[in-house]
C-alpha cells in the first residue's frame, strides 16, 4: 500500500501527500473540499429551517407561545459563548500561520471549553424543559413540575391580550426545536473532536508556517457550526 | 512532477511498485481492505454493487413472478409488498445511485485526468466503508421484518407499519453519506487535480457527466438526510412534522423527499450518459458532435434537475398554479436531453461506426433513453398525468430511463473498460448474445407496460383484473429473458476472468486518455504525470492508417517514457513529452496539408 508518508519523503515535506504536485494544490484541494461539506451541511440544516418556516406559518400563535417558553437570556449568553469561540478559532488559525505553536494551542483549547460551556449550559436548559413537560408531539404535557406542583408557564402577548394557557399544536414548535438544537448539539459535539484532534497534532509540532491546512479546514468547520446557530438563535428565541 | 533520479534509494521497493499494475503491486486480502488507491476502492465499489444488482434482480424476478397470474401466485400480499419495496430500495440506494460513480468513476475519473489518485484518498476509502456500513442496516432491515412501504417510505404510512422501516430509513441515511462524501471528493479531485494542459474544453465528457453527478450528490443528498431523520424523530419523539395527527403535513414529506428524489434521478441517468459519450465517440471514430453544448448539457440537467421535484406530485395536493409552474419547468429538461441526443445521432453520422459490444449498448442506450425521456413528456402534462398517475405507465417511464438509461449505460461502461480494469478480453460472441436477450427481454418486460398503464393498470397493485393477464404474463415472460442475459452476461465475465486472453493497453483504439496508461493500469497510474496536448476525441490526429483502425493499441510515446524510467526518469519523461508534443503538431500540419 502507498501512503502518504512514504511518498512525500523524497519531496522533503512529509505532509505533501504522494498524488499532489505541489503544497498549493493540496491546500486548495483540501480548502475546496471543505467548503463543499459545508454547502452539504447547509442543506442539511436548510430542511430544518423550511420545516421551522411551514409550521410557523401554519400555527403562529403555536409559535409565540413556545418560544415565550425559552430563556432569551441564557439562549443570548449561548450565542456569546460561540462567538467567543470562533474568534479564537479564527486566531487558532492565525498563530498557525504564524508559526506560533504554543499560541495555536492556546487559542484552540479556549475554542474547546467555549464548547463545552456551551453544551453545559444547553444541559440546563434541556433539563428545564424536560421538568416542565415542554417536549415534543406525545410527550408534550406542560405545567407538571416532577414533584406535582404546576409550572408557572411564561405568559406571551396574542394581539392586545396575554395568554397563558397553551394553544393546539404547541408540541410542533418543541418538536422543531429539539430537533433543531439537538442537531446543532451534535455537530458541536463533533466539534470539540474534531478540534482535540487538532490540538493533539499540534502539540505534536505537526503544523508549521508552511503548513496549517488542517486548523484552517477545522476552523472553517466550527465556524459554520457557530453560523448555523447565529440563525437558530433568533428564530427560536427571539421572534 | 519530475522525480530526481538521486531520491530514489535502491532496494526502497517504491521502484518495483512502479511497474507493476495495481493488482499486482500489493498482496493479500489486507492490502484490498485498507487500500487508499482509488481503482481497488472501485473495483471494491464495483463488486459490492453487482452484489446488489443482482439480490435486487432477484427481487424484481420475484415481484414478476407473482404477477404472472392474478391472485396469489408464489406469495401472498405482505409478502409481495415487501418483496417490491426491497426491489426498489436495492436498486436505487444500493445499485444504480453508487453504480457508475462509486464504481467506475472512482476508477477511471483521477486516469482521465492524468492524476495519481482523486484528491482525498482516505475520504474515499471511508465512503465506502459507510457504504458498507449502510448496506450491513439495510440487511438488517430486511432480515429483522423487513420493509412495506415502497422505496418512498410515503407517511403518515410509514408510521403505523410495523415493518422494520426505522433500520431501512437509517440504512439509507448512512448511504447518502457514502454518496456525498464521494460527490465531494470529485468535485474537489476535477477542480485541482487535472493534469497540465487539460483544460476544461479538454475534458473527457466522462468527466463533464460525474462532475455534474458530484455536483448534485453533495446538494441533494443532505435533504434526503434531514427528511429521513426527521422521518426517524417523529417515529421515536413524535415531533409533528410529517404526522398529521399531531398537526403535521405528510405532502412536506413529499415535498422534502422529492427535492432530493428527483435530482437523484440525475445522480442516476447522467453518469450512463456520460459512460454512451466515450462508447459513441469511440466507436465511430469521431470527436462528439458540438461538444461543449453535451458537456454544458450535463450541467443544465444538474440545475434544472433541482426545479422540477414538484411533478412527482401534481395529483397530492398542491396549488394548481404550482402544479403549472413544475409542469413548464419539468418540460425545459427535454432540451438538454434532446441536445444529448441529437448531438450523438449527429457524431454517428459520417462516422466509421463498427458494432462491437459496448457499442450495441451505447445504441441502445440512445433508443430506450429516447423512448423513457419521451414518455416523461406524457407524464410531465399536468391533464394526461392525472390518467397517468400510479399506473404502470409511471413503472415503465422511469424503467425505461433507469434500466434502459443508467442500466445498459453502466454494462456499456462495463464492457468498454473491462479490458482496462481487469488486463483481460472476454469473448465477444458471447457478448453479443447476451445483449440480444437483454435488450429483447428489457423492450418485452417494459414495452407492455406502457400498454398496461395506459389501460388503467394501478402500478404496486398485488392483485389484478383478469383481462390484464395476457399483458402481464407477456411482461413476465420478458423479465425472464432479461434474466437470462444477465446470466449469460455474468457467465462471460467470469469466463473472461479465468481465461481472458491478456489485453492490450487500448483494444478499442481510442483516443481517449486513459488508455494510454498500461491494462490493467500501473499502480500510480502513469509513470510521470502526462503533459494534455490534445482532446480526448482528437482523431484526426491519427495517421490514414490508424484512422480505420482507431488509435494504436500500444501508445509509442508513453512506452518510451515507461522505457525512460528504468534508466534515466528525467530524461525520459522530458523527451516523451516533447516527441508527444512534436507528433501532435506534424498531425496537425499534415491535417491542414
Amino acid at each position: 500500500m502507498s501512503t502518504a508518508t512514504e511518498h512525500g519523503e523524497h519531496e522533503h515535506e512529509s505532509w505533501l501527500a504522494h498524488h499532489f504536485e505541489t503544497p498549493v494544490q493540496q491546500f486548495e484541494s483540501a480548502k475546496l473540499g471543505m467548503w463543499l461539506f459545508l454547502a452539504q451541511e447547509v442543506l442539511f440544516f436548510s430542511g430544518l429551517f423550511v420545516a421551522y418556516g411551514v409550521f410557523r406559518s401554519n400555527y403562529p400563535d403555536a409559535f409565540e407561545a413556545g418560544s415565550a417558553q425559552l430563556d432569551r437570556i441564557i439562549g443570548g449568553f449561548n450565542t456569546c459563548v460561540l462567538l467567543v469561540s470562533s474568534f479564537t478559532a479564527a486566531m487558532a488559525v492565525h498563530s498557525a500561520q504564524m508559526g506560533d505553536r504554543k499560541q495555536t494551542s492556546v487559542h484552540l483549547i479556549i475554542t474547546i471549553l467555549c464548547a463545552f460551556g456551551f453544551l453545559i449550559i444547553k444541559y440546563f436548559e434541556y433539563s428545564a424543559k424536560f421538568d416542565h413537560g415542554l417536549l415534543p408531539g406525545e410527550f408534550f404535557h406542560p405545567h407538571h413540575n416532577p414533584d406535582g406542583t404546576l409550572h408557572e408557564i411564561q405568559p406571551w402577548i396574542d394581539g392586545a391580550t396575554t395568554v397563558t394557557a397553551f394553544p393546539p399544536k404547541t408540541h410542533v414548535f418543541f418538536g422543531i426545536y429539539f430537533v433543531l438544537t439537538g442537531l446543532h448539539g451534535v455537530h458541536v459535539a463533533i466539534g470539540i473532536g474534531v478540534l482535540a484532534w487538532i490540538l493533539y497534532r499540534n502539540a505534536r509540532g505537526e503544523f508549521t508556517k508552511d503548513y496549517w491546512t488542517a486548523v484552517d479546514i477545522a476552523a472553517l468547520y466550527w465556524h459554520l457550526v457557530d453560523l448555523v446557530w447565529i440563525y437558530l438563535f433568533p428564530l427560536l428565541y427571539l421572534i | 512532477m519530475t522525480v530526481e533520479a538521486g531520491t530514489h534509494l535502491p532496494g526502497e521497493g517504491d521502484h518495483a511498485h512502479d511497474d507493476a499494475n495495481y493488482i499486482e503491486g500489493a498482496k493479500g486480502v489486507m492490502s484490498w481492505l485498507i487500500t487508499l488507491d482509488h481503482k481497488r476502492i472501485g473495483m471494491m465499489y464495483l463488486g459490492a454493487i453487482l452484489l446488489n444488482f443482482f439480490v435486487g434482480g432477484v427481487f424484481a424476478l420475484l415481484v414478476r413472478t407473482e404477477l404472472l397470474t392474478p391472485g396469489e401466485t408464489i406469495m401472498g400480499a405482505d409478502a409481495y409488498n415487501k418483496v417490491f419495496t426491497l426491489h426498489g430500495a436495492i436498486m436505487v440506494f444500493l445499485f444504480i445511485i453508487p453504480s457508475v460513480p462509486a464504481a467506475i468513476g472512482n476508477f477511471f475519473l483521477p486516469i482521465m485526468l492524468g492524476a495519481k489518485d482523486v484528491a482525498f484518498p482516505r475520504l474515499n476509502l471511508m465512503s465506502f466503508y459507510v457504504y458498507v456500513v449502510g448496506a450491513a442496516f439495510a440487511i438488517f432491515s430486511i432480515v429483522d421484518n423487513s420493509v412495506d412501504t415502497g422505496w418512498t417510505f410515503y407517511t403518515p404510512y410509514s408510521q403505523t407499519t410495523s415493518t422494520s422501516v426505522l433500520a431501512m430509513t437509517l440504512a439509507v441515511f448512512i448511504l447518502g453519506f457514502s454518496s456525498i462524501l464521494t460527490g465531494v471528493n470529485f468535485v474537489a479531485t476535477v477542480h485541482k487535480l487535472r493534469a497540465p494542459g487539460l483544460h476544461w474544453k479538454r475534458l473527457p465528457l466522462f468527466i463533464w457527466g460525474i462532475y455534474a453527478t458530484s455536483v448534485i450528490q453533495v446538494l441533494a443528498t443532505p435533504v434526503l438526510a434531514i427528511t429521513l431523520f426527521l422521518l426517524m424523530m417523529e417515529k421515536v419523539l413524535t415531533i409533528g412534522i410529517f404526522d398529521p395527527r399531531l398537526g403535521g403535513d405528510p405532502v412536506l414529506f413529499q415535498h422534502f423527499f422529492w427535492f432530493y428524489s428527483h435530482p437523484a434521478v440525475y445522480i442516476m441517468i447522467l453518469p450512463g450518459m456520460a459512460i454512451v459519450n466515450e462508447i459513441i465517440a469511440t466507436f465511430s471514430r469521431r470527436p462528439i458532435f458540438g461538444y461543449m453544448f453535451v458537456a454544458m448539457s450535463s450541467v443544465a440537467l444538474a440545475l434544472l434537475g433541482f426545479l422540477v421535484w414538484g411533478h412527482h406530485m401534481f395529483v397530492a395536493g398542491m396549488s394548481e398554479y404550482a402544479t403549472m409552474v413544475f409542469s413548464a419547468l419539468t418540460f425545459l429538461v427535454a432540451i438538454p436531453s434532446g441536445v444529448k441526443v441529437f448531438n450523438w445521432v449527429a457524431t454517428l453520422y459520417d462516422g466509421s461506426v463498427s458494432f462491437q459490444s459496448p457499442m450495441l449498448y451505447g445504441l441502445a442506450f440512445i433508443v430506450l433513453f429516447t423512448i423513457g425521456g419521451l414518455t416523461g413528456l406524457f407524464l410531465g402534462t399536468l391533464s394526461v398525468d392525472v390518467h397517468l398517475h400510479d399506473t404502470y405507465f409511471v413503472v415503465a417511464h422511469f424503467h425505461y430511463v433507469m434500466v434502459g438509461g443508467t442500466v445498459i449505460g453502466f454494462v456499456g461502461g462495463l464492457h468498454y473498460w473491462w479490458p482496462k480494469m481487469t488486463g483481460k478480453l472476454y469473448d465477444e460472441m458471447l457478448a453479443k448474445i447476451a445483449f440480444v436477450f437483454v435488450f429483447v427481454g428489457f423492450n418485452m418486460t417494459f414495452l407492455t407496460q406502457f400498454v398496461l398503464g395506459s389501460q388503467g393498470m394501478p402500478r404496486r397493485y398485488y392483485d389484478y383484473l383478469d383481462h390484464f393477464q395476457p399483458l402481464h404474463g407477456f411482461s413476465s415472460a420478458g423479465s425472464y429473458v432479461l434474466g437470462v442475459g444477465f446470466l449469460i452476461m455474468g457467465f462471460m465475465f467470469i469466463k473472461s476472468l479465468m481465461s481472458g486472453k491478456k489485453a492490450p493497453p487500448n483494444p478499442w483504439g481510442s483516443a481517449g486518455f486513459e488508455w494510454m496508461t498500461a491494462s490493467p493500469p500501473l499502480m500510480h497510474n502513469f509513470h510521470h504525470t502526462p503533459i494534455i496536448s490534445r482532446g480526448p476525441y482528437d482523431y484526426h490526429l491519427a495517421t490514414e492508417e490508424e484512422l480505420f483502425d482507431g488509435f494504436p493499441e500500444e501508445m509509442p510515446e508513453f512506452e518510451h517514457a515507461s522505457r525512460g524510467t528504468e534508466e534515466h526518469a528525467t530524461e525520459g519523461s522530458a523527451s516523451a513529452e516533447t516527441e508527444m508534443e512534436e507528433k501532435a503538431e506534424a498531425d496537425s500540419r499534415d491535417e491542414e496539408e
